[in-house]
């Protein structure tokens, strides 16, 4: 009888937890409280906490290779390449690009947000001694953009993806408190008061061609980013022509809404105890907020310098939206124009830098991807 | 005088905060407009008396629609 109820103890987890595991449950805690109370980023934090919670359960096997329930997802989802292109289809059909086509020189701020990227980069290689792919992966969370980060992850160091993809989310819902010092910092008060000069008119068929064209463009300078850009621009065009409505919305309401669950819980899922509790994770986290701030003051740093350039003068601030969280920088920039002065409405000239982010970022993993692969 | 009060940006009109008559002050905070998520407030541009209001709370707005018609003295 007792012998019998000691082996039914064996078949539940109980006896097979390790301190470890319990660790990563609060980690995944902390993830969903984050999520719930602060609502940071809740539509990614919420099921990536779960999936770390679930994904450390002993006996439970869901990350199992070949059976594993999350498993499966994260095999045919992220590595075999397909949500986080579905990702940018539903992202590619949310974006206007009319505030980028109004102002076409602003690209070169979401450019120039993305050297951030390469200097974090660089010190994760050659200072903290990450190999070339891990760096990398590192120093695209700069770029501030959720699915790209995971996209290149699951391409050159899957066993960092989890953390990466955690790091850029967090940072991102912390995009209101991360920048705006490196914005006071790197501007004047006078140039923060700078007024924009009114944006031209941008018609339907610039906006149809745009996805069109820009598809073919990057596509041919950065071959490796295809999978994301094709999705990206497809889905813009969805949008701009006007005559498939229906697959508009059903590729940035349910079908993003759909692959963001399946997104997320994988993504939890691959943090496990010895993934996650290296020390490297803590210089993972200081390198992605290095590159976060370097993203942000270079995109500001770029636009004094087309400031010297140029007649006509735009607001240094602007670059920081260079930082692809979209809408995020976007209205931070805002906040800050019009906290200089109170008429300074610049949420619309920022969505062109931002959306311009979003395009230098899938590049810039395009290109890491093309050398190190 | 007059001076229009324009919308900078598109969206929709969550708040106005006076009505016809009212006297109000240069960057006094007139109304809210929320676009992408956010509620930006719009600021009369001038002193005077508020003439005319175009816009009712719910409105979609865009770029350059006349909000409100300030009169000055």
């Amino acid at each position: 009888m007792i012998e019998e109820f000691s082996s039914l103890i064996y078949t539940t987890g109980f006896l097979y937890l390790t301190p470890g595991m319990i660790f990563m449950w609060l980690i995944g805690f902390i993830l969903i409280y984050l999520a719930i109370a602060k609502a940071y980023e809740p539509l990614l934090l919420l099921p990536i906490g779960f999936g770390i919670i679930v994904a450390n359960l002993p006996l439970a096997g869901l990350m199992a290779p070949d059976t594993g329930l999350l498993w499966k997802f994260y095999e045919y989802g992220i590595h075999w390449e397909i949500i986080p292109p579905l990702i940018f289809l539903g992202l590619g059909a949310l974006t206007d690009f009319g505030p980028l086509l109004a102002r076409p020189s602003l690209i070169f701020l979401g450019a120039g947000a993305q050297i951030g990227v390469y200097i974090a980069f660089f010190s994760a290689h050659l200072l903290l001694g990450f190999s070339l792919q891990e760096a990398a992966t590192i120093g695209i969370i700069g770029g501030a953009d959720g699915p790209t980060t995971i996209f290149l992850a699951s391409k050159l160091a899957p066993h960092m993806l989890g953390t990466c993809a955690v790091a850029a989310y967090s940072y991102m819902a912390l995009v209101p408190i991360i920048m705006p010092p490196v914005m006071k910092i790197l501007t004047t008060e006078k140039e923060r008061k700078i007024l924009m000069p009114k944006a031209r008119k941008v018609g339907r068929l610039e906006k149809t061609l745009f996805p069109l064209v820009g598809v073919l463009v990057i596509v041919l300078l950065v071959p490796a980013s295809a999978p994301l850009m094709s999705m990206f621009m497809v889905g813009n065009l969805f949008r701009e022509c006007k005559v498939v409505e229906r697959l508009n919305l059903a590729a940035q309401n349910e079908l993003l809404n759909i692959v963001t669950i399946f997104l997320g819980l994988p993504v939890g899922a691959t943090m496990n105890a010895q993934n996650f509790l290296r020390k490297d994770v803590i210089f993972i986290f200081v390198l992605g907020l290095f590159a976060f701030i370097a993203s942000t003051g270079t995109g500001i740093i770029v636009a004094k310098g087309m400031n010297l350039l140029s007649k006509t003068k735009i607001n240094p601030l602007l670059g920081a939206a260079g930082v692809s969280a979209v809408p995020m920088a976007a209205r931070v920039v805002h906040k800050m124009g019009q906290k200089a002065d109170k008429k300074n409405y610049l949420l619309m000239y920022a969505m062109g830098p931002n959306v311009a982010g979003v395009i230098g970022t899938v590049t810039a993993a395009g290109i890491f991807l093309t050398m190190l692969k | 005088m007059q001076q229009q009060m324009v919308a900078p940006m598109l969206g929709k009109v969550i708040q106005v905060n006076f009505s016809v008559g009212d006297r109000v002050e240069e960057d006094d905070e007139a109304m809210v407009i929320e676009a992408m998520k956010m509620e930006t407030p719009i600021f009369v541009p001038c002193d005077g008396v508020v003439g005319q209001i175009n816009v009712k709370i719910g409105d979609n707005v865009e770029e350059d629609d006349v909000l409100a018609v300030i009169e000055t003295e």
